[in-house]
């Protein structure tokens, strides 16, 4: 477990330092991904408007908050992708990581953990540019916040777990592009990603309950910009861990089985 | 006729080259349906909600959407395949070799790659224009498909235009990775009709990123919307372009020094 810890510890400076060098390249990365939570927003604040103020129990106001919450969210999202596990397999990157004596996916999971500092750094004004522009109505209590700052660290984590196990798909099969679009297709309509989930009709809602993605997406953002009480705010952070054990457990076991088959060789 | 003969054969050789892949088709295929799915998704979202969006229907956006698809293929295809060659060559200082060439050196980097598969997207965007204008109960007469293609090509020249001064700036900055990203990004607000944007941006998607010209002018021209005086400014403004993106060329070649042919 110690070792554990000191090997995040010097993970995460090391990619703290490493993005930090970066900035103006992760700067443009994140100012081309704003693109798309703005056309969402504009889209449905003139649907609110249109409707006499609010659609779906979001005004202008509350669609802003969503939307501009939504940037974080999504850059909290970004982990090692499963175009990145298919590589690792196809060219047999992966040999070198085994020789290592500590699991791969903590390389994964620290590497990018680390680079999310920066991402949040680097966050904090963009955010108050969107806000000054486009004039969210948010005031979450302090156990809101406290919620919001450990949900988007349980998101990571959740999705992280996920991708890992998509992306583990690529010991068994080499084209996977495909399942991979598929994926994003799905969890692009059932995270919240695309409108917040009180738009989707009941069914589809009832549908992503049973489903990792809200967790990962929703969540985090209805936690600071919704209404949400204290026990739903827990009992929300609950499920998270929930997911994120489920996560833990399936990379485990789909991981055992995929390594057998791993046979690459080189670097 | 030389140059008709040029982008013929090397569009012949794309597509030879594309039919060695013949399962890509499928994959590409189903890549275009998911993402037909979710645009569609996100239109009945809003549909669910209201019953026209700044001023347009359900159908008439179903327009925007297919337009928006098809020009998507085209890019896909053919403009961005050769841009993305081209920042790779000038970064690696093999553009020397494209230069050389007996011929015009903006037309060749312009015509050297073919992506025959992405043309699905072409395909999937009439599809859904057809359904459009089916559902839009009109019949679209002859001189508004002619409106409709003249604004599709001016669209198209457009946006070539923009993307060959923004791929042509590595001249001088060889990093422009993020630029491209960033456009790919603004290219999708040309899924709904830049009508719905605050001025700020309407008037930056117009005349910054063309994309308004591109996907929105010609939606009009489907829809009944169009002025001809809309059409002549999209000439003039292609027009422009053009001119403008041939004399940045210009000067980026200027400034280029092959590093290591």
């Amino acid at each position: 477990m110690r070792r554990h810890v000191g090997f995040y510890l010097a993970a995460m400076k090391m990619s703290i330092l490493e993005q930090f060098q970066y900035r103006a390249q992760n700067y443009f990365y994140m100012i081309g991904m704003i693109a798309e939570p703005i056309i969402y927003l504009v889209v449905w604040s003139s649907v609110a408007n249109q409707q006499g103020g609010s659609v779906g129990g979001y005004t202008a106001g509350t669609f802003a908050a969503y939307y501009i919450v939504w940037t974080l969210v999504r850059n909290m999202n970004i982990v090692f992708t499963p175009y990145g596990w298919e590589w690792r397999l196809q060219h047999g990157r992966l040999s070198a990581e085994l020789m290592r004596p500590i699991h791969p996916i903590h390389n994964d999971v620290a590497y990018f953990a680390g680079w999310k500092v920066v991402v949040i750094v680097l966050w904090l004004p963009l955010a108050a540019v969107l806000a000054l522009i486009f004039k969210p109505s948010l005031n979450p209590t302090w156990l809101q916040l406290v919620v919001f700052f450990f949900a988007i660290w349980g998101a990571y984590l959740i999705r992280t777990m996920f991708l890992s196990l998509l992306g583990m798909i690529a010991f068994w099969t080499t084209r996977v592009g495909a399942i991979y679009e598929l994926y994003f297709a799905l969890e692009l309509i059932l995270s919240g990603r695309l409108v917040p989930m009180t738009l989707m009709p009941a069914w589809v809602q009832r549908v992503a309950l049973f489903l990792p993605f809200q967790s990962a997406f929703y969540f985090p953002i209805n936690a600071l910009v919704g209404q949400l009480g204290p026990v739903e705010l827990l009992s929300g952070l609950g499920l998270q861990l929930v997911w994120i054990l489920v996560g833990v457990g399936l990379v485990n076991i789909v991981w055992s089985r995929g390594i057998k088959r791993f046979s690459a060789v080189g670097n | 006729m030389r140059l008709i003969e040029l982008v013929w054969s090397y569009l012949r050789i794309g597509v030879a080259n594309e039919m060695q892949y013949r399962v890509n088709f499928f994959l590409q295929l189903l890549q275009s349906l998911v993402a037909l799915g979710t645009g569609l998704i996100g239109l009945w979202l809003v549909f669910n909600q209201t019953t026209s969006l700044a001023g347009w229907s359900q159908p008439e956006l179903l327009a925007v959407m297919g337009v928006y698809i098809l020009m998507g293929g085209v890019i896909q295809a053919g403009i961005q395949p050769n841009m993305q060659r081209l920042v790779d060559e000038i970064q690696e200082g093999t553009l020397d070799f494209a230069l050389t060439k007996p011929v015009d050196g903006q037309l060749i980097v312009s015509i050297r790659e073919f992506r025959f598969w992405q043309l699905t997207d072409v395909l999937v965007g009439l599809v859904v224009l057809v359904f459009a204008s089916v559902q839009l109960r009109q019949q679209v007469s002859g001189m508004q498909t002619l409106a409709f293609i003249v604004a599709l090509f001016l669209g198209g020249v457009m946006i070539y235009s923009f993307w060959l001064m923004l791929t042509t700036t590595a001249f001088w900055l060889t990093r422009i990775g993020e630029m491209v990203n960033l456009f790919q990004g603004l290219y999708a607000a040309g899924r709904w009709p830049v009508t719905i944007y605050p001025d700020w941006l309407r008037l930056g998607l117009t005349f910054l990123v063309p994309v308004a010209f591109a996907v929105t002018v010609p939606a009009e021209a489907l829809t009944n919307r169009l002025s001809p005086t809309t059409l002549l400014g999209a000439l003039v403004l292609a027009l422009a372009l053009f001119v403008l993106a041939r004399i940045v060329w210009r000067l980026g070649v200027r400034s280029y020094s092959g590093a290591s042919a």
